[in-house]
C-alpha cells in the first residue's frame, strides 16, 4: 500500500535545506514507519531531486520522523530556478512510497 | 498579573488575508494580537525601497492590516506586535500613529524596535557563509543588507513601558509571540525550559491558517471544512506555560491533533536543537492532543541555554533569472512540448546565450519533482514547457524569455499562451555574529 494511506506530510524550507515530516494517522503505525522509511530509501525515492545527505530524526511523542534533506532546493529558495521554489509539493511526492503491511498489524487494526 | 492570555495569529506571511485578523479582535476574547509578515528576503528588498524613499522600506499592507485592526484594538485594548516594520520600523510607526489618528482614535503608544540592521557590524568583520563557501567580504558592492534576528526582550521591553503597538524589523518570528508572554508573565529570561515550550507556542501560531488547516487539506484523507473562511489561531497560554491552540468558534478550518503536529515540525531540523535568539528550544518531548473541537493542548517544550551568537540574514544580489513559457494540448501535446524545449536548448547555444545555469520543465509533466521522480506520469491532455536560466545581467536573461516566445512563428504547432519574465535575483544568505555586536533599542514615535 502507499504509504499515503497511513501518513501525513508537510515540507518546509530553509535554504537549500528542505525538511519534510511523515506523520503516522494511527500509533500503531509509527513502528512501520521506522522500520520501512529509512533515510536511505527516501534519498534514493528523491533521485534527481536531492543532491545531498538525507537526515532522518524520530519523534516518537508524536508518532513521526523528520527527514532534513540538504541541497535540495536548487542553490536556495531565494536564488532557485525551479518553478516550486520552496519544495512545498515535494511532501506529496514522499506520500507515494509503498509501504509493506505486515499481516499481524492489519489484523490488530481491524 | 494575569494567569493566562490569549494571543492570536494575524497573519502568516506578508500578503496573507486581512479579514481573519479582523474576527480575531472582535471574536477571539484575545489581549495581543500578532502579525508575522517578514520573509526571508523581504528586508532586503524593503531596504532597497527605503534608500529610494526614505520613509518608505516598511511592509507595503501595513496600512491596510492596520486601518482594519486599529478601531477594534484600541477599542478593546488589544496590543499589537509584528514585523510589518521590515527595514524601517521608525517610519511604519510614525504611519501606524498618523493612521490612528486619522481614525480619530484616542492617542496610542506605537513602539518602534531598531537595532536588527548590523550592516556597520557585518562589514568590519570577515564572517563566512553556513550555507556556501565564502565571507560577506567576498560579495563587495553585491552586499545589500544584514540583518540579525533579535530576540523577545526588546519587544517585551516596549510592552512594559507601555506600548500599545510594537513594530520591529527582523525578529525571530516565534519571538514576536514570546513578547506577549514575556509582558503578561515577566519569565526571567533564563528559565530556558520556559522559554523552550514559549517558543513551541510561537513556532506553532507564527504561520496563522497553517495550523487551523491552510497548508492541509486532501480530500478523501485530509478534509477541511470552509477554506473560503479560515479562522486564524489563538494560542491560549498560562503563567506556567501551559498551551492550548485554539480558533474563533465558527470560523472555518479546524484545529486538530494532526494539523498542530505537522505545524511542529514544519521548518524544523533536529527537533532536539531549533535554535533561537533566546533560547535553543527542544521539540523531541512535545506531547499533543485534542482536549474539545477545535481546541488541542500542546505540552512538554523545552529548552537550553542560548547561544553566543545571533543568526543574520544577508541580502545581496546574486544574479539574473530569464524565463519563458508556452503551451501545447491536444493528441500529441507532450511530443511537441518535447520538441519546443529541444529547439530552444539548441537556439540558446546558437545564440550564445551566456547562462551559468538552466532548466527545462514540462509543466503537468515533471517540472516539480524532475524526469526520475515523475517517470510514471501518463500523457496529459495539455503540457506548458518552461525554460528558466541564471545569467550575469539582465539583458542576457531577457533573451532566454524572447527563445521561448519565439516558438509561437518558429516552433512546433498550436503553441499558445506565450509569456516571459527577467528580473534580478536578491538573494539571502546568512552568517552567525557575536551577539552583543546588536544593539537594539525602544524608540517611541510622538503623534
Amino acid at each position: 500500500m502507499k504509504l499515503r494511506e497511513i501518513a501525513h506530510s508537510r515540507t518546509g524550507d530553509k535554504g537549500n535545506t528542505s525538511n519534510i515530516s511523515v506523520i503516522a494517522y494511527d500509533a500503531k503505525h509509527y513502528p512501520l514507519l521506522v522500520e520501512q522509511l529509512t533515510a536511505e530509501r527516501v534519498k534514493s525515492h528523491f533521485a534527481g531531486v536531492v543532491e545531498g545527505d538525507v537526515v532522518r530524526y524520530e519523534l516518537p511523542n508524536i508518532d513521526a520522523l523528520n527527514f532534513v534533506m540538504t541541497n535540495t532546493l536548487g542553490g536556495g529558495v531565494t536564488r532557485s530556478l525551479a518553478l516550486d521554489a520552496h519544495g512545498k509539493s515535494l511532501s506529496s511526492a514522499l506520500l507515494d512510497l509503498e509501504i509493506t503491511m505486515p499481516s499481524n498489524v492489519r489484523q490488530s487494526g481491524d | 498579573m494575569m494567569r493566562t492570555i490569549r494571543i492570536g495569529s494575524g497573519a502568516g506571511y506578508s500578503g496573507d488575508r486581512i479579514e481573519p485578523a479582523l474576527e480575531l479582535a472582535e471574536k477571539g476574547d484575545i489581549q495581543y494580537l500578532v502579525f508575522e509578515c517578514l520573509g526571508e528576503r523581504t528586508v532586503a528588498l524593503a531596504q532597497q525601497a527605503r534608500t529610494k524613499n526614505p520613509e518608505l522600506g516598511y511592509d507595503p499592507l501595513l496600512e491596510e492590516r492596520m486601518h482594519a485592526v486599529l478601531p477594534l484594538c484600541a477599542a478593546k485594548r488589544i496590543k499589537i506586535v509584528t514585523n510589518m516594520g521590515a527595514a524601517n520600523p521608525e517610519a511604519a510607526a510614525r504611519k501606524t500613529a498618523e493612521i490612528a489618528k486619522s481614525l480619530g482614535l484616542p492617542p496610542l503608544k506605537v513602539a518602534a524596535i531598531i537595532g536588527d540592521d548590523v550592516l556597520d557590524a557585518c562589514k568590519k568583520g570577515d564572517y563566512p557563509f553556513l550555507e556556501f563557501d565564502g565571507t560577506i567580504k567576498k560579495l563587495g558592492n553585491r552586499l545589500l543588507s544584514a540583518n540579525a534576528y533579535l530576540g523577545a526582550r526588546p519587544m517585551a521591553e516596549a510592552l512594559f513601558q507601555g506600548a500599545d503597538v510594537v513594530i520591529t524589523g527582523r525578529a525571530s518570528d516565534p519571538a514576536l509571540f514570546l513578547a506577549p508572554m514575556l509582558h503578561a508573565f515577566d519569565w526571567p529570561m533564563d528559565d530556558w525550559n520556559l522559554l523552550g515550550q514559549g517558543t513551541v507556542a510561537g513556532h506553532l501560531l507564527e504561520c496563522a491558517g497553517q495550523i487551523t488547516g491552510g497548508y492541509f487539506s486532501d480530500p478523501g484523507y485530509k478534509d477541511i471544512p470552509d477554506l473560503a473562511r479560515l479562522g486564524f489561531p489563538i494560542g491560549e497560554v498560562g503563567k506556567d506555560g501551559s498551551l492550548a491552540i485554539t480558533k474563533v468558534a465558527g470560523s472555518g478550518g479546524a484545529v486538530t491533533a494532526q494539523t498542530c503536529r505537522e505545524q511542529l515540525l514544519y521548518e524544523v531540523h533536529d527537533p532536539q536543537k531549533y535554535f533561537q535568539p533566546d533560547v535553543v528550544a527542544d521539540f523531541s518531548k512535545v506531547r499533543i492532543e485534542e482536549i474539545a473541537k477545535d481546541r488541542v493542548r500542546v505540552s512538554g517544550g523545552r529548552g537550553s541555554r542560548r547561544t553566543d551568537t545571533l543568526k543574520v540574514s544577508v541580502g545581496y544580489l546574486d544574479s539574473f533569472i530569464g524565463e519563458g513559457q508556452i503551451s501545447y494540448a491536444g493528441p500529441g501535446a507532450l511530443a511537441r512540448g518535447r520538441l519546443a524545449l529541444e529547439i530552444v536548448r539548441e537556439r540558446l547555444k546558437l545564440t550564445g546565450v551566456a547562462a551559468t545555469e538552466l532548466r527545462f520543465d514540462l509543466i503537468g509533466v515533471d517540472s516539480l519533482h524532475g524526469p526520475q521522480v515523475s517517470d510514471r506520469a501518463g500523457e496529459p491532455y495539455e503540457v506548458r514547457i518552461r525554460v528558466a536560466g541564471r545569467t550575469e545581467s539582465l539583458r542576457e536573461a531577457t533573451r532566454i524569455g524572447n527563445e521561448v516566445e519565439t516558438l509561437y512563428t518558429n516552433g512546433p504547432a498550436g503553441g499558445g499562451g506565450a509569456w516571459k519574465s527577467a528580473r534580478d535575483v536578491v538573494a539571502i544568505a546568512s552568517v552567525l555574529l557575536p551577539r552583543e555586536l546588536a544593539k537594539p533599542e525602544v524608540r517611541f514615535v510622538e503623534v
